[in-house]
């Protein structure tokens, strides 16, 4: 629990509180998995929470705004705001090596490279690790991904495509 | 950045906020529409990315406007005069041929254009253009492989297409031609010289028709205005439908 009563606010426990927040549409993965979390401060008693965008048009970041600020007045903080910053631009490259694990888990292909080179993906059938694959269609279920058909097991997949 | 460069710099964000937002809203159409389930699922994609995108650049000029006005008030409470987009984005949908003509060219044009403004000295500016480059990247992979597989696929598939690039030609000057005000951003190292990009997108689009068995359109009408203001008898009706909950319930919330 973030301690409430006292003038100093701890921003790395704030770090570990917002960290564990969800994302609304992939829900294994944390913000901190993300990476979108980019900086937490207080002015007086205001917290000002800065999120990167993972795409222009993500409508999960409205959410994840969303989220944020019930998970601070939870946790007693009544002066909440949100950020956007838009520079550096979000990476896949942000994204944690537990959040591309847990991604594969869930069946979702994590991002291929982390220098990102489109061409040379070297992408892999979250199910059953064989990388012969077909794309199916360059955008899946949401903006982040794509859509993939393994040729092994012939099962379909999502690949979160690497920005 | 010179204070009288301001108002010419808000101009500059709406008129690329438009771009966007018309193109996204006529992508949007297709949702429902497409022809099989992924690509329709691409579409209302790529849709939301243009969207998006005009948000970011209308909420930029609001701010630096200063007057209260908000991205919603920029995208829905304006007529078609004050809409300051290149033509060839509010062109209707056609079929899925001309949908994926328009979008090549735009994807070619798009990855160009955004790729300078990350120069810009505006730097907010240069945060959007790089997000934007990241998207458009993608977008440009699908066109452009798109119109290599209706161009060498069936005969109605090589004619539709062809036939989109022919209507198309006529709105490709405009994309290039620079205007006063926005000659006094290109020379304070704020905006991009569209002027300049002309000669390589024509490279880069002639050599995927080739590819594509397509021929260069030698059309030689050319048409433009959208920059100040004149613009197609479509405009209109993409306004009426895209604003009217904001005309008849203003100040609606979701
Ligand atoms: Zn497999």
């Amino acid at each position: 629990m973030v301690a409430i009563a006292s003038n100093k606010v701890d921003t790395k426990a704030l770090f570990e509180l917002l960290g564990s927040v969800c994302d609304p549409e992939i829900p294994v993965l944390t913000l901190q998995d993300l990476g979108v979390l980019r900086d937490i401060s207080v002015a007086g008693d205001e917290i000002i929470v800065t999120v990167t965008p993972t795409y222009a048009g993500c409508p999960a970041l409205e959410v994840m705004s969303a989220d944020i600020r019930t998970a601070l007045t939870e946790a007693g903080f009544q002066q909440v705001t949100v950020k956007q910053q838009l520079s550096p631009a979000w990476t896949t490259d942000w994204m944690s090596a537990s959040g591309r694990e847990k991604l594969r888990a869930y069946g979702i292909a994590p991002p291929a490279t982390t220098t990102c080179g489109p061409q040379s993906d070297r992408i892999e059938c979250p199910q059953c690790g064989c990388d012969e694959i077909k794309v199916i269609s360059e955008f899946g279920s949401t903006a982040c991904k794509a859509l993939y058909r393994c040729q092994d097991c012939l099962e379909p997949f999502d690949y979160f495509k690497c920005i | 950045m010179d204070a009288e460069l301001k108002p010419a710099l808000i101009e500059y964000c709406i008129a690329l906020g438009d771009d966007s937002v018309i193109l996204g809203h006529r992508l949007s159409e297709w949702c429902r529409n497409g022809p099989f389930l992924e690509e329709d699922l691409a579409l209302t994609n790529v849709s939301l990315d243009f969207i998006g995108r005009a948000r970011m650049l209308y909420s930029h000029a609001a701010e630096l406007e200063g007057a209260g006005r908000s991205e919603d008030d920029i995208a829905y409470l304006r007529d078609c005069r004050e809409y300051r987009n290149l033509l060839i984005h509010e062109l209707p949908n056609g079929d899925f041929a001309f949908t994926m003509a328009r979008q090549f060219m735009i994807d070619v044009y798009d990855m160009a254009f955004f790729t300078e403004l990350m120069q810009s000295q505006e730097p907010t500016l240069a945060a959007i253009a790089a997000k934007a480059v990241k998207e458009s990247r993608y977008h440009l992979r699908r066109s452009e492989d798109w119109i290599k597989r209706l161009g060498d696929g069936t005969e109605v598939s090589h004619e539709r297409v062809q036939a989109a690039f022919n209507q198309l030609w006529g709105y490709v000057n405009e994309m290039f031609s620079v205007s006063e005000q926005e000659q006094l951003l290109i020379d304070a190292g704020v905006a991009v010289d569209r002027s300049a990009l002309q000669q390589n997108w024509h490279t880069a689009v002639q050599a995927v028709m080739l590819e594509a068995t397509l021929e260069t359109p030698d059309e030689d009408w050319t048409i433009s205005g959208g920059r100040e203001g004149i613009h197609t008898e479509h405009l209109g009706y993409l306004l009426a439908e895209m604003q009217f909950l904001q005309r008849a319930y203003p100040g609606q919330k979701w």
